[in-house]
């Protein structure tokens, strides 16, 4: 009898909704995604939910950042190595003003992002109470999606849904806006369960077998068929099918910045990079190809040129999951709209084997041209002055192809992108679409935690890396072991080119001078080196590399240098130049 | 060739290229804070929105947007493709002025006397279909609804009568061609949808009003 009265007991017991906060709700909504690290800073209006993770702290790391900025560029670091979706907490008002910049970032960088945000009670919304802000309208343009929980019965619900939203289809920041009432409100917690499916949201499209046809059709007709390909091919996880569809049909490639390190830098069909600093003959020859094949791109201007001037002779495939990107910048002629995952195969199945060697011979001359004016003397120069080229060129060296560099934005950006080697994808992080300066500190930091058993490089000019220099702190708090290479050119190098180049070398605040970068760190208990001769610069990269814990390497380049070939601002991508001299 | 058919590049030959009116439908979920999401795809590219009406649809639940803006045909497919991106938006349509019906209301306010007295006023009123919605010693309110050179005209009409107040509201519009949403939002609803629902705005629709 005893028994069985005890057997009901613990039957009501388990039976029995569980009370929890709302506090409580988030950190379980995180262990059911599968989270295990978040990126944050505590204030007033985030409290209960901190209290929450007071006791959630074997099971999720949290890295206190030094600003919000950093935190979500942590957390998209995060998510660009591992292809998780990253996760930020921040206080209400400055806390998510903060974070404005890292949500326009990932917005159109498309990088799955989920920040929670502290808002002040419900009863005081719209009363200018302290550090309350607006938030979801300040966020609006810069978020695929956000919401504002103001009672914890909807935050299980809420959450599925954020981190559905963020990271399907074409992923994106999502931001939670949960009022301090809503975290600290106990209510019967019924569990999480994931979202599968939103009636307004259809992130993966039906594929259209005519259009694969007739891309296939398309492609087997081409006599120079060139494909440009972007981050949709990493985003979408296929990059084996992506390699599968080149190597079938001999299709030379280029990548965007964001489609970097989808396949190898020295795979065979691989022709370089596109774009305003891209290599020249993918530049040119977009304009002498017959079928323009653009995978998981989305023809930014800094790619494109002048719009009128560009692949005007091509028929245009574009295959890309965001139906809004097809015709947006460019016409398409047969628009493969689909999960490139799905659709490449489907298009590789219908594809001839060719070879197209005279093709690629075209691609091999021009690379030849850019050799011998811009990369040759980039690699060997002239004078003592190292140049930014040469430090990369002797870190793919070291690294082998097998680190993971994360870049800043600026001349050091460019010549990273031009000059890097990468084995592996996810391992070019890099700011492309916003451009923000004193994204690489930060995304670093995350990247760290995203991909631990990798190397990771922070590369930043002497302008970016003072924007976010702070998070400094933070790897020193948490031991985060990423490797900082700066190139310090002692000028804001692009802004500095651009004005020696279109106008009249007028040198209007771009002269900025630093701290001792090597001192800053050692104050942060952070080891570094400074080096500005040619005989040091291996030493010194393999001192950083072997360097057990995080480095400060500080490289001095020349004042003056520029980066080439360089598609000046509204020519067209022929129009590309090799030197100042021709523009 | 079917290629050539489906570019998106060749313009209707029933709309043309050129700037014109074009009314905006849009279903969504009604959620707090989507209008603003749908009003900034228009402001960031500066763009004015000469009209906008939300209701309720034939469904319960589903929202209706109406917004009318002067613009090209590309500018208006782009702008409706960035609308259905947003997540609580289930389907965008644009029709031009010949594939839709569409009525505006106007309210005008002026002093009973005038009309008491002037039987001139009475006559012009019924000419332009005016209905009295509510009559005061000092003053009368009457209704006309239309399109828009209907409502504008009585307005100059009534000028000279001493018109107090005038309001017009935005456009609401039917879709000739639309069967409505019910069927449509069914399979909004399954897992797996139908075409209907997944359709690729590039396939052979051109001609076809309810397409986008």
């Amino acid at each position: 009898m005893e028994t069985i009265t005890l057997i009901e007991q613990t039957k009501i017991k388990t039976n029995a909704v569980k009370q929890v906060s709302g506090g409580v709700a988030v950190l379980e909504a995180f262990i059911a995604e599968g989270i295990d690290t978040i990126f944050g800073y505590p204030g007033g209006a985030i409290m209960p939910i901190y209290d929450a993770l007071y006791d959630y702290n074997e099971r999720i790391k949290h890295i206190l950042v030094r600003h919000e900025q950093g935190a979500i560029h942590a957390a998209q670091g995060y998510a660009r190595v591992s292809g998780r979706t990253g996760v930020v907490f921040a206080t209400s008002g400055p806390g998510a003003t903060n974070l404005v910049t890292g949500l326009a970032d990932a917005m159109i960088d498309s990088t799955p992002v989920v920040c929670i945000t502290g808002q002040v009670f419900a009863h005081l919304l719209g009363t200018d109470a302290f550090q309350e802000i607006d938030v979801i309208n300040i966020t609006t343009p810069v978020t695929k999606w956000n919401y504002q929980v103001t009672d914890a019965t909807e935050i299980p619900a809420v959450l599925a849904k954020a981190f559905y939203i963020a990271g399907s289809g074409r992923p994106g920041p999502v931001l939670i806006d949960i009022t301090k009432n809503a975290q600290l409100q106990q209510f019967d917690y019924e569990g999480y369960k994931k979202c599968e499916h939103i009636r307004s949201y259809r992130p993966k499209p039906i594929v259209r077998k005519e259009y694969i046809e007739q891309a296939a059709e398309l492609i087997n007709n081409a006599e120079r068929p060139f494909v440009i390909f972007g981050q949709g091919v990493i985003l979408g996880n296929a990059e084996k099918e992506f390699i599968q569809f080149i190597e079938k049909a001999g299709l030379p490639s280029a990548w965007t910045i964001m489609g970097m390190s989808a396949i190898p830098t020295d795979h065979p069909l691989s022709v370089g990079m596109l774009g305003m600093h891209g290599n020249y003959g993918p530049n040119v020859l977009t304009n002498e190809c017959d079928v323009l094949i653009a995978v998981g791109m989305r023809f930014d201007d800094r790619v494109t040129g002048r719009l009128d001037k560009y692949a005007k002779q091509a028929k245009i495939i574009h295959l890309d999951i965001d139906p809004s990107e097809i015709d947006k910048n460019v016409k398409t002629t047969v628009p493969v709209w689909g999960d490139c995952k799905e659709t490449l195969p489907m298009l590789t199945s219908l594809l001839q084997q060719k070879k197209h060697e005279a093709w690629h011979n075209k691609f091999k001359e021009y690379q030849q041209k850019e050799n011998k004016k811009c990369i040759f003397p980039e690699m060997n120069p002239t004078t003592n002055e190292l140049t930014m080229g040469e430090v990369i060129n002797v870190l793919n060296e070291l690294t082998k192809g097998e680190a993971v560099i994360v870049t800043d934005v600026g001349q050091h950006q460019m010549v990273a992108c031009r000059y890097a080697k990468y084995k592996n994808s996810k391992s070019n992080i890099t700011s492309g679409g916003l451009g923000t300066m004193g994204f690489a500190l930060p995304t670093a930091i995350g990247a760290k935690y995203g991909a631990p058993n990798k190397t990771i490089i922070a590369i930043a000019g002497d302008g970016g890396i003072q924007m976010t220099i702070q998070e400094l702190g933070t790897i020193m708090q948490f031991n985060v072991d990423v490797k900082i290479l700066i190139l310090n050119n002692q000028f804001l190098g692009m802004v500095r080119q651009w004005q020696q180049l279109f106008h009249e070398k007028r040198y209007s605040f771009v002269d900025i001078t630093s701290p001792d970068f090597v001192q800053v760190a050692k104050g942060y208990y952070i080891e570094g080196q400074r080096v500005s001769v040619r005989e040091k610069l291996k030493d010194a990269l393999q001192t950083m590399l072997d360097h057990n814990g995080s480095y400060l390497l500080e490289v001095m380049v020349g004042k003056e240098n520029n980066v080439f070939p360089m598609v000046p601002q509204g020519r067209g991508v022929s129009e590309i130049v090799l030197s100042k001299e021709e523009i | 060739m079917k290629i050539e058919k489906n570019n998106a590049s060749v313009i209707s030959p029933l709309i043309g290229g050129g700037a014109q009116e074009f009314t905006i439908t849009v279903y969504t979920e009604n959620q707090i804070g989507l209008l603003v999401r749908i009003a900034i795809i228009f402001s960031r590219r500066k763009i004015n929105i000469d009209s906008l009406n939300t209701s309720p649809s034939e469904i319960e639940s589903v929202h209706r947007f109406t917004i009318v803006i002067n613009e090209t045909e590309e500018v208006v497919r782009k702008l409706c493709r960035q609308i259905e991106k947003q997540v609580e938006v289930l389907k965008t349509y644009y029709n031009n002025n010949d594939e839709i019906v569409w009525q505006e209301l106007a309210l005008y306010k002026v002093p009973t006397d005038v009309i008491a007295e002037q039987v001139q006023v009475e006559r012009l009123l019924s000419k332009h279909g005016a209905k009295v919605v509510v009559i005061r010693k000092d003053y009368t309110v009457f209704e006309v609804s239309g399109h828009r050179e209907e409502t504008d005209n009585l307005i100059k009409v009534l000028e000279p009568f001493g018109l107090i107040e005038f309001v017009r509201s935005a456009r609401i519009a039917i879709i000739k061609n639309s069967e409505g949403f019910h069927k449509k939002l069914k399979e909004f609803e399954y897992r797996e949808p139908g075409e209907a629902i997944t359709e690729n705005e590039f396939l052979n629709q051109n001609e076809e009003v309810f397409s986008m």
